[in-house]
């Protein structure tokens, strides 16, 4: 069943368009990677699925309902969550906080209602031990997981991850992927920009390429990795 | 919660507890002062009262709404000219004429908000003092409240104020010192219930998600945070407030003009003072501030020009070596807070019971 479909969605900045004519579908429990190079307009797409912009043209619908012009808050109450691509924690919240907003809000639900959810959810990520810690004085690392933790405790039907594993060593990525595998397996629909690919295609059954704000190529990964446009974009960079 | 949870949600500290007692003293103190003290000092205290619940708004609304509003004086002004116009014209009694104030900037904001709220960080500050400049010279032109040079309160109004008279009988006092108390029972009374009243918004949900919206207003959105309409509450609330303590400084003052009444200077700047100076985006931080205003004042007001570079001197250097304010010096070394926010997460039930079986 279709969850997140995209019609031909177009933005531009000015004269620069950074999406362009960018149609796809995403079906319900499916893992979708996106690559493309740096301003292929990864992230932009991002924030007009989350809302965070506003489409010039074309049409967003998401469970059968047209979320075009929703806004950012409604469409993560709909079930749509989301992680930046540098993290975005509220800094002096503590990691406990920080999950208490996005569960009460995003759920609307009370405070006292959502505590054990988060401690649930912080002991998955393994912020736990950080709970009472101030965001702002974090690691990389515990950043990520944090971005992580916030997006999950909006219980999300569909949860976008921007490049949540770059800047991270091995064996801190290994353990990450983990975490995104069993969410995924948990039932939660997810789209991955990331240009870590070892990563990302140990989780995704389908890519989506993306360069100059337009889809060239998408399919299962290993075909996508494969053809020669993909392969000339990615010239000089280890696949 | 469940029973079996081994967390639990808490946020008094010792610290704060005894404190709350305190302050429950101290206001319950302060309510006796007028038998206490002479004249002046209760009109000292008047002044750090009202000039505190114009601090906390605007500290509600710039660190923790992070709206930098420089036009905080529109709602002052409004305010104070819709009490003397109700008192004037309508013959309202001052005592529910401040109220008539309050509901006056309230009214004010909705159109203010709906043209700065438009605009982003510094436009935003030079958008509300441009709407306050306009709301001036307009007021200005206002007549029958004496237009561009102002009026007094009328006698009769100031002999039937409500409680006027009671209080002239028991502190045997003359009408004029009775208009003190007076005004300093209901700063006192704005006082209880701003600080109050903050403190409560901030321990709820409402409260948190403004937190955050204040903290990364994208990220918040992105967790389902109404931040536009929580921009709303905060800019409609703080004008109340501040409404409604232009109208009480005026009532004491019992003489207006359009020049003092939005006035810049009283009404953001020191504000601006002494938030920044106590430490923004706390409870206690205003507090701290308005007493080092104060007492600067007391020690150096006869300077004149001076005594302005003094204030904006030190307020550049607390900025400098101290960006977080006193309070926030204070709180980073002690780890001190009296109005605690922080939801802190405990291990409760089964381990707690272990510390007991082992003390025991």
């Amino acid at each position: 069943m279709k969850l997140l479909s995209l019609k031909n969605v177009s933005k531009n900045f000015g004269a620069l368009k950074v999406t362009d004519d960018v149609s796809f579908t995403l079906n319900e429990g499916e893992a979708l990677g996106i690559i493309g190079p740096n301003g292929a307009g990864k992230s932009t797409l991002f924030n007009l699925i989350t809302g965070s912009l506003n489409v010039a043209a074309g049409t967003i619908e998401y469970d059968g309902v047209d979320i075009t012009r929703s806004s950012a808050a409604a469409r993560c109450l709909s079930g749509i969550g989301r992680s930046f691509q540098i993290p975005q924690p509220f800094e002096k919240l503590t990691v406990f906080e920080n999950l208490v907003v996005a569960a009460s809000f995003g759920r609307n639900l009370n405070e006292a209602e959502v505590t054990d959810d988060c401690v649930e959810i912080l002991e998955k990520t393994e912020l736990i031990g950080k709970a009472n810690a101030i965001a702002g004085s974090l690691s990389l690392l515990e950043r990520k997981r944090l971005e992580l933790a916030r997006a999950m405790s909006t219980q999300p039907k569909l949860l976008l991850l921007d490049e949540i594993a770059g800047g991270l060593t091995d064996g801190e990525c290994l353990a990450l992927v983990d975490t995104i595998r069993a969410i995924h397996k948990d039932g939660v629909s997810i789209i991955w920009i990331e240009h870590v690919l070892h990563a990302l295609n140990s989780v995704v059954e389908r890519l989506l390429v993306l360069d100059f704000g337009r889809v060239i190529e998408q399919g299962e990964p290993q075909n996508v990795m494969n053809s020669p446009e993909v392969k000339k974009i990615y010239l000089g960079i280890d696949i | 919660m469940s029973q079996s949870s081994k967390y639990s949600v808490e946020t008094k500290t010792r610290t704060s507890s005894i404190f709350g007692i305190c302050l429950i003293l101290l206001v319950i103190l302060a309510v006796f002062v007028p038998a206490l003290v002479s004249r002046s000092v209760l009109q000292d205290l008047f002044f750090i009262l009202t000039m505190l619940v114009l601090a906390q708004f605007w500290n509600l609304l710039a660190g923790y709404g992070g709206l930098v509003s420089v036009g905080q004086q529109a709602f002052v002004g409004i305010g104070s000219y819709i009490f003397f116009g109700a008192i004037i014209l309508w013959g309202v009694n001052p005592v529910p004429a401040v109220l008539l104030g309050g509901l006056a900037a309230l009214a004010l904001a909705v159109p203010i908000a709906f043209f700065a709220f438009r605009l982003q960080g510094a436009y935003f500050a030079i958008g509300t003092w441009v709407c306050a400049e306009v709301t001036r010279l307009i007021v200005a032109q206002w007549k029958q409240v004496g237009g561009g040079t102002g009026t007094s309160m009328p006698r009769d109004a100031r002999k039937e104020m409500w409680g006027s008279e009671w209080i002239a009988q028991v502190f045997d006092v003359r009408a004029s010192a009775a208009l003190d108390i007076l005004a300093y029972w209901l700063a006192l009374v704005l006082v209880v219930l701003t600080i109050g009243g903050i403190y409560w918004l901030l321990r709820t949900k409402r409260g948190l998600g403004l937190a955050a919206v204040r903290d990364n207003l994208e990220a918040a959105e992105s967790v389902g945070v109404g931040a536009t309409r929580m921009k709303w509450v905060v800019f409609l609330v703080s004008a109340f407030g501040t409404g409604l303590t232009g109208a009480i400084i005026y009532l004491q003052k019992a003489r207006i003009s359009p020049d003092a009444a939005f006035s810049l200077v009283d009404w953001t700047a020191f504000v601006l003072f002494i938030v920044v100076i106590g430490g923004i985006g706390t409870i206690e931080g205003p507090i701290i501030g308005v007493l080092v205003l104060f007492t600067l004042q007391s020690l150096f007001a006869d300077y004149g020009t001076w005594y302005l570079i003094l204030l904006g001197a030190s307020g550049i250097f607390v900025m400098l070596f101290a960006p977080r304010g006193i309070w926030g010096m204070i709180t980073d070394k002690t780890g001190l807070q009296l109005f605690p926010i922080r939801r802190r997460l405990t291990i409760s039930n089964k381990n707690n019971e272990k510390k007991g079986n082992e003390n025991g």
